[in-house]
């Protein structure tokens, strides 16, 4: 039964999808967010931080996805580690709730130099489904609201081809 | 219940009766709470009332009651109901309506980064473990503090409501379609199920029915929800006992589900494609071809996996006997879902409170009594070879006809329940429309209110280290019970 396992994935090939190509507006996005200098630190491998500061869990399924054996972040160097000061980049979702808002700015806090903010999901850009409710940051939850987020990467949620192709343009640098 | 008789049930709210109550018989209601005469559905507020909801049994149904409070007070059920005490600590921070003759009135949803007072637990050799709100790990923030005795947890207390959004007073105004949106993400892992509440709720204070095949399609999306999450929380509960190998395969039996409905419905969680009136999205043959073509896939690989986990004994040492939740706790939370059945409270909103397109379906409901992480994990694979089976008996009987029927603005007063089985139990929607067709006052009740407070009993005597296990067993969401 155990060898039914193993069999199908000697002989099965690969679950692993192809990397997308980086996402455009991402390198754009990027290219206004990040100047030269700090550009050129990005990109090899970077470790990353999930803060949930506000989401409906959605965009956390979808993260979660990139660790499975399809997409299998850790092949292009990208890294879910536990601490934030382990981490080069916030990986943020929202709305931004106003009970998140200070526990979130602690991890930013915590998170050595140099770092970035990746904002994810409609709501981590402030135009999501939660817009004008009175418990998230200014109205949008926007994660800009409350940190310098280096790139958005939209989406209800984005999939995780999108949530790919968002880090890929961020390890070009 | 012959204590609401003389209270008659008011036209305007559908399909179960409302009773608009006096002090003295909401007192009465709370005391046959406490009795188990009857389950806690949910307990919400608006400025001026309080309502619950309860179910007595097969015979009688589900019922709604209120109370008016129009001095801002009402008689706490939470001192005669256990379970009604969090419910009633978000009323007062939500609405501002005081308990009276609660004795827990510490915030439960608002000032959640102020300091809190937890309930002192005191003797040699305790100490205290804070975690949270930020978890080591893509999870939802929520705060845990553990007092322990060496590795062996005494008391675990919970601090919830990081992620308030106050999605209630953000409904309140809306049009049908954008609350119908808000709804779905009260907790993204259960949007069909939301989806399907929230709907059901709008049909019913409009009185008319979806059409037949929307009901169908509502029931295929509503059983890959449940097959995808279980598939995904059976990996993790094995991954979280160090066994990588189910997790890996179960997270692709769980990617297959999801990009068979990306393709096959448009959105991998299948978002916003349940609309009130009817769905937003047809499946032609092809796409019956396909769910059948991934139920007979799914079947014997999960059976494998199941096999895999029975026979690893270093994985079942990690299961079996931790986290117990005893039947008497689940019956007096009423708690739903695999935490419930896996300690034998067998209820399934599916079965015992049947709405299209489950009342024609062969539905067997699994349950187990040892309430252990090993009850909990094996009440899902039970349940997602069920969904199985019922997805294919939908697609191969699927009626034709369009997939909405109009929603005609509201004859005056507007109101509907509706409880829907999620992946995690019965998700509640109650609803009010305003005279213009807006959302007056909505409440979405998630499962994990009557399941959160069990994860604090069950972990007790356990092992720090074994709470991921626990949790993870419990799955409970942190969205959905935030609001």
């Amino acid at each position: 039964m155990r060898a039914g396992l193993l069999l199908r994935g000697l002989l099965g090939g690969p679950a692993t999808v192809a990397a997308p190509a980086p996402a455009t507006d991402a390198l754009a996005e990027l290219a206004r967010t990040v100047d030269a200098a700090a550009r050129r630190r990005l990109g090899r491998s970077l470790s990353i931080r999930e803060v949930d500061a506000g989401s409906c869990n959605g965009c956390e399924l979808e993260i979660h996805a990139l660790n499975n054996p399809v997409y299998d972040v850790e092949r292009f160097g990208l890294r879910f580690v536990a601490s934030p000061r382990h981490a080069d980049v916030l990986l943020v979702t929202g709305p931004v709730t106003r009970n998140m808002a200070f526990a979130l700015r602690r991890a930013w806090d915590c998170t050595p130099e140099p770092r970035w903010v990746v904002a994810v999901g409609d709501c981590g850009a402030g135009c999501g489904a939660f817009v004008g409710a009175p418990g998230i940051v200014a109205g949008t939850g926007a994660v800009s609201e409350v940190l310098p987020v280096a790139l958005h990467i939209k989406g209800c949620p984005p999939t995780p081809m999108q949530l790919l192709a968002g880090l890929l343009a961020l390890m070009e640098g | 219940m012959t204590l609401l008789a003389p209270f008659a049930p008011l036209p305007a709210h559908h399909p179960w009766p409302r009773h608009v109550v006096d002090e003295a018989t909401w007192q009465a209601v709370g005391a046959r709470l406490g009795d188990g005469a009857a389950d806690l559905l949910g307990l919400w507020g608006e400025p001026d009332a309080v309502h619950l909801a309860l179910h007595r049994g097969m015979e009688q149904g589900v019922a709604v009651v209120s109370l008016p409070c129009p001095d801002g007070r009402f008689p706490s059920v939470g001192e005669l109901h256990a379970p009604a005490i969090r419910l009633e600590r978000a009323v007062r921070d939500l609405w501002g309506l005081e308990p009276v003759g609660a004795s827990d009135l510490r915030p439960w949803l608002a000032a959640v980064d102020q300091p809190y007072d937890f309930l002192p637990a005191e003797g040699p050799g305790l100490h205290e473990i804070p975690v949270g709100p930020i978890h080591a790990g893509i999870i939802e923030p929520g705060h845990f503090r553990f007092t322990a005795n060496g590795e062996t947890v005494v008391r675990l207390e919970q601090r919830l409501g990081w992620v308030h959004k106050g999605i209630e007073r953000r409904l309140a105004g809306t049009g049908l379609l954008e609350a119908a949106r808000i709804v779905a993400r009260v907790s993204g892992d259960s949007t069909v199920a939301y989806g399907v509440a929230f709907a059901r709720a709008a049909e019913a204070a409009l009185a008319v029915q979806a059409p037949p095949r929307a009901q169908a399609l509502r029931g295929v999306m509503a059983e890959l929800e449940r097959a995808a999450n279980h598939l995904g929380d059976i990996g993790a509960i094995c991954n979280d006992a160090a066994f990588t190998l189910i997790h890996a395969h179960a997270a692709l039996l769980r990617e297959g589900v999801l990009r068979t409905a990306g393709e096959l419905f448009g959105h991998r969680l299948m978002m916003d494609r349940v609309v009130p009136g009817g769905v937003a999205i047809d499946l032609d043959e092809a796409g019956g071809r396909r769910l059948r073509a991934l139920a007979a896939e799914i079947r014997p690989r999960l059976a494998e996996l199941a096999a895999v986990y029975d026979r690893t004994p270093s994985l079942r040492d990690r299961t079996v006997t931790t986290g117990v939740v005893g039947a008497a706790l689940v019956r007096q939370w009423a708690a739903g879902g695999f935490v419930g059945r896996a300690s034998g409270r067998d209820f399934d909103t599916r079965r015992d409170l049947p709405y299209p397109p489950y009342d024609r379906l062969r539905l067997a409901v699994p349950t187990r009594t040892t309430g252990d992480v090993d009850a909990r994990l094996w009440v899902r694979v039970d349940e997602v070879q069920h969904s199985l089976g019922l997805i294919e008996q939908l697609v191969a009987d699927l009626p034709g006809g369009p997939l909405t029927v109009s929603l005609p603005p509201p004859a005056g007063a507007a109101e509907g329940l509706a409880l829907v089985e999620g992946f995690r139990g019965d998700v509640l929607v109650w609803l009010r429309l305003a005279p213009d067709g807006k959302v007056a006052r909505c409440h979405p009740r998630d499962p994990s209110w009557f399941q959160w407070p069990l994860l604090e009993a069950a972990i007790e005597g356990n092992i720090v280290a074994d709470f991921p296990l626990c949790n993870k067993s419990f799955n409970c969401s942190y969205a959905g019970h935030d609001l």
